[in-house]
């Protein structure tokens, strides 16, 4: 909250409600979550037009919110606060992403040193919630889910952290997402280059195991752990992580556009670049099956970590 | 309420009714444009989708899944086995019929139903709904 807020907090007219608003509001969480959840519904719909289905409409995620909102939720035996707490914990951290990296894109005055380092660490803590409050629930799928995910954000974090150094040194060592955006709005986006084209796939294939999605839906698993991590999940909490997930859905293609593809960032030409990144994501679910842990193990710390490297080399090599 | 999650709980049935209700998933019948998923937790459930006669052991475990359900949960009695016990009425192994032992929402009748039936089923459930809801706003 703090962090989204800094140098706003330097201004003199206001500075604590603008942060409140920009946190709660734009671009923080009522923004990405209304955002995130269209998005979720473009999952569906397009998961459903592939499958030649009809698919829900549009607001169906909201509603889908409501109702949670509106069921009871149950505690299960043993399980304390920290069972209910997890879920708010990836919620606020979600929100933070999204304002930092939604300033950074409306006025570049607002980012501040080291700010992508605030963003990986923060993009963990949706992860950890859901292993904290998985392993809260006393179950055994839950944990058996947990565990998983554990194992997952092992794997995906060594290449996800190398693509993001080899733009880090593409654009001279800086760590502020605004000289990010700049070094690629002078010099062009880091897609067009070799080593960013590479930095760009690994990076791609770490946000669609961070957002959980197939082939890397291992933790949650619909039909093997009836949904894993999420199994002992009612009500209010359920609903925070189905947030959690839209929010998730907004913030990492977002990211992915600023760090590689910042050349252009007018509204119109951001949308569509979220979109193709959004539809990217959604054919690659819908076209692949699901891991096993090991085979994703070996996949993240295989081939996909020589890729980043690789990129980390072109990128010192100046390609 | 336009978004009804379904567990689907089997009371020892034949099979045919749950390939039935997974017809209605298809492309053919596609539910989800009502908002209606499967989902594979209890906890997430707002229908339990019963199918079969209920024998003795399955009435135990199908109390123990209705408590774990959230409230407000819904129960839909689906194909002639769940409703009145079928051909196995006179059999040792089956005792009640389900709606003795859960309040019973809908009632599907069909050996098997037809997914056109468990839909328009669940259009009446949905506009049973509505005409509480709307009976609740009134008082």
């Amino acid at each position: 909250m703090v962090a989204g807020g800094y140098p706003a907090a330097e201004e003199e007219s206001g500075p604590m409600l603008k942060v409140f608003f920009q946190y709660l509001i734009f671009p923080g969480l009522l923004f990405s979550a209304c955002a995130g959840l269209i998005a979720g519904w473009a999952d569906r719909k397009l998961t459903a037009r592939l499958q030649w289905r009809r698919g829900p409409v549009w607001y169906q995620n909201f509603t889908d919110i409501i109702k949670l909102l509106g069921k009871e939720t149950v505690l299960p035996e043993g399980a304390g606060s920290v069972f209910l707490l997890a879920p708010f914990a990836g919620l606020i951290s979600a929100g933070v992403i999204a304002t930092i990296l939604g300033n950074s894109i409306i006025n570049s005055q607002q980012s501040f040193l080291g700010d992508i380092i605030v963003v990986l660490y923060l993009m963990v803590i949706p992860a950890l919630s859901s292993i904290i409050g998985a392993s809260a629930s006393r179950n055994p799928l839950a944990s058996v889910g947990a565990s998983r995910e554990m194992k997952l954000v092992l794997a995906y974090e060594l290449p996800f952290i190398l693509s993001v150094i080899a733009v880090i040194i593409k654009c001279a060592g800086t760590i502020q997402f605004s000289s990010i955006t700049n070094h690629q709005i002078i010099f062009g986006s880091h897609i067009a280059s070799l080593s960013g084209a590479l930095a760009f796939c690994v990076c791609l294939l770490c946000v669609q195991a961070k957002l959980a999605m197939a082939p890397f839906d291992i933790a949650e698993a619909d039909q093997e752990l009836m949904s894993g991590v999420l199994i002992e999940y009612s009500g209010l909490p359920l609903a925070v992580f189905k947030l959690n997930k839209a929010l998730l859905l907004y913030v990492l293609p977002l990211f992915l556009i600023i760090i590689f593809w910042a050349g252009n960032l007018r509204i119109p030409i951001l949308a569509a670049k979220y979109l193709a990144i959004l539809m990217l994501v959604i054919l690659i679910k819908n076209t692949n099956p699901r891991l096993r842990i090991d085979q994703a193990l070996k996949f993240f710390w295989g081939p996909v970590t020589l890729l980043a490297i690789a990129a980390v080399m072109l990128a010192l090599a100046g390609l | 309420m336009k978004s009804i999650w379904v567990f689907h709980v089997s009371a020892g049935s034949c099979n045919n009714c749950d390939i039935e209700i997974l017809d209605c998933l298809t492309p053919r019948f596609d539910v989800e444009r009502f908002g209606i998923q499967l989902v594979g937790s209890v906890r997430h459930a707002d229908a339990l989708l019963i199918t079969g006669a209920m024998n003795r052991k399955a009435a135990v475990r199908m109390k123990k899944i209705y408590e774990q359900a959230p409230k407000p949960c819904l129960v839909v009695a689906c194909g002639i086995c769940a409703l009145s016990q079928h051909m196995f009425r006179d059999s040792y192994n089956v005792r009640e019929t389900l709606d003795k032992i859960l309040p019973v929402d809908v009632y599907i009748p069909g050996c098997p139903p037809k997914p056109e039936a468990i839909i328009s089923g669940i259009v009446k459930l949905v506009n049973k709904i509505r005409s509480q809801d709307g009976n609740a706003a009134k008082r």
